[in-house]
């Protein structure tokens, strides 16, 4: 199989890979860069455990070609931390609600998270669940997952709210 | 001193899990890595006459192919259990590497080893393989007495057991004439656990030795049965459990391991990762035991239950696994949770099938035991005219209660408790009026379940669990055990546990999560809701014996005053005067000139107590008729699982155990074809509940101290999953007058159930 | 690794067609949900991937002058539900775009590729075919115009030429003004789900009468249909609730459901007429009606 450089954003550093045409996104960050936050349960885009934001989207990576991220900016939970290593507020509320049990399908629900407290609006508890429904789990019931998006949700929100001039 | 039971401690893995620092057996692997995929059966009950790999091995990275006719003849035991010395009690070594002679669709025939995923893939798929056929054995009542699948059982019977107690059924019947009788049966149907990390493992050898680093809840049993189907002696196999993916049973088994461990072997040591996909894990590891049970049952018209008379009916699918264990253990359920007044008959049989392979999964047989016996009490309620909470006070098991067969005692009772609390938070009695008598087409019922779980297998099977604890110098504990953590949070719970007898600061106990069988004390695994009280009594007692050592040491220091060990120090034991921080003490006792001694302390708890369990589910569900769909509106669950060492974790156990339950009841079932083909073997034809088909999770306890538990606690890992599906079925029952009998409630079964209770006429519009 | 032939990211819509043609093993693949998924089956093994995903002459919605909507074929499942011409003319499409699988599915698949994919279930079709959607595909022998009734011609299978890209679904104004439609989508779950059942139904009310009626199903036969049959018979009745039962009368005489594992034949009559029931009771309410009114 023929191979092709990739150039890409990962974590905020640029990337420049020569991989072969067919190769996953998911086998990139898993396999090349070490990436191992980013899961694979079932290949298929049903569970959601690949899922990685791609320009600020969730996207399931064990779908998307590595190739088609050329130019793009892709985030996983290993570039959620601050350089401190202090926790990203949502990482901080995925533990302290105790949304996090095997840890299997966190880091892709957290990436969700990030989008849907990025869009900068507030949404109901069903709302919430529709827009994590492309994820599953089978430890919690997603009770203290939706408790810990609700309340990151809420602090941002507060935040904004609170830097309004 | 703060009391460490009972906190909320954030999980001790939370961080590394939020942050991809966890780390799983697919992202240990080393770089020159091979990689297996494996042959798959594609006839459900058959026999291998041929296996030619021309094709295969033109595929571009193909490494070596290995077929049944070239792994040894043995036979291995997969079950998580910890072995037996008695032969009798001895799990059946039925398993081969792999095998000549196909006994389920999907059976492992051949495995190839490639320098790529891909390349293994391709590969597997271009082997041709012939095949001799058998018609397939999808029931255990048609496979009873039909073509054999294993020589050493004739008629594919495993086992037959029986409980008789007090007098027989045709007796009691006689000796009531007034009474009344139900006849009925209940279906029960294949679920697999969707641990969302597939089944894996990987192999590689270290000079002699063997190393498997699997996804696994048993690793020390691993070992045994690596030893066992390989034919090698347990000291030159090491067995590593890093993080796993979730598990509820389906990894209480050897899955991959023993063929990973052989297919090392065959590339000189070589890693081999054996990665199964989603839909291998789905059909070709392990299932739940789909159950048939035929009911009689004799009931005064005053509501006591007089007799009853169970056969239930067990498919093991191709391989033993845990075989007839799990039915046992439902007739055990059966008997408990009421009391037949007269007697009670009960026969259960575990009958090889042509299906997948039965084996452990969240609360072992009771989720079946429970559709049966809670179905049933609401038939006979309604009939009665009685409220099926009535029904259930007046028929249940009581405080004080010992099973007569193996003297488990139900010691801490919190079962009318949780009944009542459920009762209250639901509103039962207003409910169950308002929805009587209900017209059109969208209606709504309450239906309750109650349950009985036992802790641990003792007397069973064996129980033991060992643990070591260690002082560093820092003043700080490593903890060694191995009880393994595989999302339950026992990581958690142990770090209390040590915190609270040793008097540190939870971060200051180092627990070893990754179990290596080098290092880590035997402990037979996290199965049967046992770690908490078995491990934790061993864990409790070694910490015991350390504290005993570290006062020993500090009083050879203070002189001869009564110490104890609070808040991360010695301290006198009546004043509470803190005398040496515990990191003084340590760097003493290890560098001292006088006397340096390492200390540290290991116990082994071969624990010989049980003790019962149990609680209620309530759901609350609105029925649209014409359109045959349950939504659950609310689902409570009440525990009686005693002191709980850690709420929140607690909690949330509970919360995956309801969505399992909810799924149980509603929409998961692994269909198979008149072929014995799996039909639905993927995430999107299999319906796990997503986010949108789940209400909010109710969660509620009581908390008795249970005097056998090491903290007073008893079971609660697995009792969640049992009562949601008997209650929302016994809802639908209240909403529409209509009993389903067999799970799920799909939609196509309540619109078969609906025309025939005349709710839907076919071709007119609905009432 | 998908098992590909090569993977070639095509710069414009003639380059795409360009490699389309000039490879008898080539196949295009834009959000590639269901593609590769097939591949991973081993169907397509070793094609010559063609991707126009991202290509910006066939994504996003726009407001022609004479009204009607055209949507890029590339553009995905979200944007075309969070789209502002969607949301105010047709928004029974958008909402259907919202049925289709999860939030990361809706983030790449496209309305093109569901199409193009020919299956029975696809949750835009039978939306697109009761707006009277017309495609437009480019090929190597120019451009062609095919409604989209005529677009599917089997299971799985469409008109769409090997080198084809099918570029832009069009709607026209005469279709949606002063209409109003609703789409259900039957599952046993609430998401990622394919539907076992999909109905949509489109109405335009005059004096409280159904003065223009029409439905389309999926998964009620081997393609997405239109129920002529059934639109004839309830045109011109009064938009109230006895013309629902009727609806649904008409309908069980009208579609062929077939029985599979999923479900049966019986079952899927029965929930089609239900459906079909609900889906004109929110189109007529939407148009203003009142269908419990004397």
């Amino acid at each position: 199989m023929k191979h092709s450089t990739l150039n890409m954003w990962v974590n905020g550093r640029a990337v420049s890979l020569a991989v072969p045409e067919g190769e996953i996104l998911l086998d990139t960050l898993r396999e090349r860069l070490g990436l191992t936050s980013v899961k694979r349960g079932c290949e298929v885009g049903e569970c959601g455990a690949c899922t990685v934001l791609i320009d600020g989207r969730a996207v399931n990576s064990c779908l998307y070609p590595a190739l088609t991220a050329e130019g793009k900016h892709i985030l996983t939970v290993e570039g959620l931390q601050q350089p401190n290593g202090e926790l990203h507020p949502i990482q901080q509320a995925f533990v302290e609600e105790a949304a996090v049990q095997c840890g299997f399908c966190t880091p892709g629900f957290i990436l969700t998270a990030v989008e849907i407290v990025g869009t900068g609006k507030r949404y109901s508890r069903e709302e919430l669940r529709k827009l994590i429904s492309g994820h599953l789990c089978r430890c919690t019931g997603y009770e203290n997952i939706l408790n810990a998006i609700e309340r990151a949700m809420n602090e941002s929100l507060e935040q904004r709210e609170g830097e309004q001039p | 001193m703060r009391m460490r039971i009972g906190e909320s401690l954030i999980r001790v893995d939370a961080h590394a899990k939020v942050t991809g620092q966890a780390k799983f057996t697919g992202d240990l692997l080393p770089r020159d890595c091979l990689y297996a995929a494996i042959v798959h059966a594609d006839c459900a009950n058959g026999r291998v006459l041929s296996i030619d790999g021309s094709a295969a091995e033109k595929v571009p990275g193909f490494v070596q192919l290995v077929t049944s006719f070239d792994v040894p003849d043995t036979r291995f035991p997969t079950a998580g259990h910890p072995w037996s010395v008695e032969k009798a009690h001895q799990d059946i070594a039925d398993r081969p590497l792999l095998t000549k002679r196909v006994r389920l669709y999907g059976d492992y025939v051949a495995a190839v080893i490639g320098e790529t995923r891909l390349a293994a893939k391709k590969a597997a798929a271009l082997v041709k393989v012939e095949y001799e056929t058998y018609p397939p054995l999808l029931t255990a009542r048609e496979a009873l007495g039909a073509t054999p699948l294993h020589e050493e059982f004739p008629d594919n019977l495993i086992a037959h057991s029986r409980i008789r107690l007090g007098m027989s059924y045709d007796e009691a019947k006689a000796s009531e004439p007034e009474a009344l009788e139900f006849v009925k049966r209940y279906d029960t149907q294949i679920v697999q656990h969707c641990h969302l990390e597939p089944a894996q493992s990987l192999a590689y050898m270290e000079g002699e030795r063997i190393v498997v680093v699997s996804s696994t809840q048993i690793p020390h049993i691993i070992r045994r049965i690596v030893s066992q189907a390989l034919d090698m002696p347990m000291g030159r196999i090491r067995v590593i459990k890093p993080c796993i993916g979730g598990g509820f049973g389906n990894k209480q088994d050897a899955l991959v391991e023993p063929l990973a461990a052989y297919l090392t072997t065959r590339v000189g040591g070589r890693p081999v990762f054996l990665e199964l996909s989603r839909e291998e894990t789905f059909t070709d590891t392990r299932v739940r035991h789909p159950m048939s049970f035929d009911v009689k049952a004799l009931v005064r018209r005053d509501g006591t239950l007089l007799a009853r008379k169970v056969e239930g009916w067990s498919a093991q699918g191709g391989y033993a696994s845990h075989g007839h264990s799990v039915v046992a253990n439902s007739a055990s359920a059966i008997k408990q949770l009421y009391r037949d007044a007269l007697g009670l008959e009960c026969d259960v049989r575990t009958v090889y099938t042509t299906t997948p392979v039965a084996g452990a999964m969240r609360a072992y047989g009771i989720p079946q035991a429970d559709f049966l016996t809670e179905s049933l009490s609401d038939d006979i309620a309604l009939v009665l005219g009685m409220d099926p909470i009535e029904f259930r006070m007046k028929n249940k098991v009581e405080a004080g209660y010992v099973d007569p067969h193996s003297g488990i005692t139900f010691h801490s009772y919190g079962l009318e408790a949780c009944i009542e609390k459920g009762r209250a938070a639901f509103d039962w009695d207003k409910k169950r009026i308002a929805y009587s008598n209900q017209q059109g087409p969208i209606r709504r019922g309450v239906g309750m379940a109650m349950f009985i779980y036992k802790t641990g297998v003792h007397p069973i099977s064996l129980e033991t669990a060992g643990a070591r604890v260690t002082l560093n110098q820092d003043g700080s504990v490593m903890v060694q055990m191995g009880a393994t953590e595989i999302g339950q949070g026992a990581d958690t719970v142990f770090t209390q546990m040590a915190a609270q007898v040793l008097g540190i600061s939870p971060h200051k106990v180092h627990l070893v999560s990754t179990q290596d069988t080098d290092i880590a004390p035997y402990d037979s695994g996290a199965y049967a809701s046992r770690q908490t009280y078995v491990s934790g009594g061993a864990l409790k007692r070694a910490c015991e014996m350390l504290k005993e050592k570290i006062i020993g040491y500090a009083r050879e220091i203070l002189g001869d005053v009564a110490l104890d060990l609070r808040d991360d120090g010695v301290v006198e034991a009546d004043t509470g005067v803190r005398k040496l921080t515990l990191e003084e003490l340590a760097l003493e006792a290890q560098y001292s000139l006088r006397r340096s001694e390492h200390l540290t302390a290991e116990y082994t708890n071969n624990c010989k107590d049980n003790t019962f369990s149990s609680g209620v589910g309530f759901v609350e569900v609105e029925v649209d008729i014409p359109l045959c769909k349950v939504k659950v509106l609310r689902i409570l669950n009440v525990h009686d699982s005693g002191v709980l060492i850690n709420p929140q974790l607690a909690a949330a156990q509970v919360h995956g155990g309801m969505s399992m339950g909810m799924g149980y009841g509603l929409s998961e079932e692994l269909l198979l074809d008149q072929s014995g083909r799996p039909l639905n073997g993927n995430l999107l034809d299999y319906k796990l509940p997503t986010a949108m088909d789940h209400p909010d999770l109710e969660t509620d306890f009581v908390e008795l101290v249970d005097p056998t538990g090491p903290f007073g606690n008893k079971a609660l890992g697995e009792p969640p999953a049992i009562p949601p599906a008997p209650a929302i079925r016994n809802a639908v029952l209240h909403a529409t007058g209509v009993a389903v009998d067999s799970l799920p409630l799909s939609p196509q079964k309540l619109y078969e159930h609906f025309v025939r209770a005349g709710l839907i006429r076919e071709g007119e519009e609905h009432v | 690794m998908f098992d590909v032939g090569s993977f070639y990211r095509a710069q414009s819509v003639e380059d795409a067609v360009r490699a389309l043609a000039a490879d008898p093993c080539a196949l295009p693949v834009c959000g590639g949900t269901d593609l590769w998924v097939r591949n991973r089956e081993g169907r397509d093994s070793g094609a010559s991937y063609v991707s126009i995903q991202g290509l910006p002459e066939i994504t996003g919605v726009r407001l022609d002058p004479d009204g009607d909507i055209v949507i890029g074929a590339a553009t995905c499942f979200r944007d075309v539900a969070e789209d502002p011409i969607v949301q105010k003319f047709i928004p029974m499409l958008g909402e259907a775009a919202e049925e289709v699988g999860s939030p990361q599915i809706r983030n790449v698949a496209t309305i093109g590729g569901n199409l193009c994919n020919g299956a029975t279930s696809a949750d835009s079709a039978p939306s697109l075919l009761i707006l009277n959607a017309l495609l437009v595909l480019k090929g190597s022998g120019g451009e062609r115009r095919i409604p989209v009734e005529e677009f599917h011609t089997g299971p799985g299978r469409t008109c769409r030429l090997r080198e084809e890209i099918l570029c832009e679904i069009r709607i026209p104004r005469s279709a949606y003004q002063n209409r109003h439609g609703a789409y259900i989508k039957y599952g046993k779950r609430n998401a990622m789900e394919i539907a076992t059942l999909g109905c949509a139904a489109l109405v335009h009310l005059k004096e409280q009468k159904l003065a223009e009626v029409r439905i389309a199903y999926g998964v009620a036969a081997p393609t997405p249909v239109r129920c002529g049959k059934t639109e004839e018979i309830l045109t011109g009745l009064p938009a109230h609730r006895e013309t629902l039962e009727r609806a649904a009368q008409c309908i069980r005489g009208e579609i062929t459901p077939r029985s599979s594992w999923r479900a049966s034949r019986e079952f899927r009559l029965h929930i089609a007429g239900e459906m079909l029931k609900r889906a004109l009771a929110e189109a007529i309410r939407r148009a203003g009606g009142h269908i419990d009114e004397a």
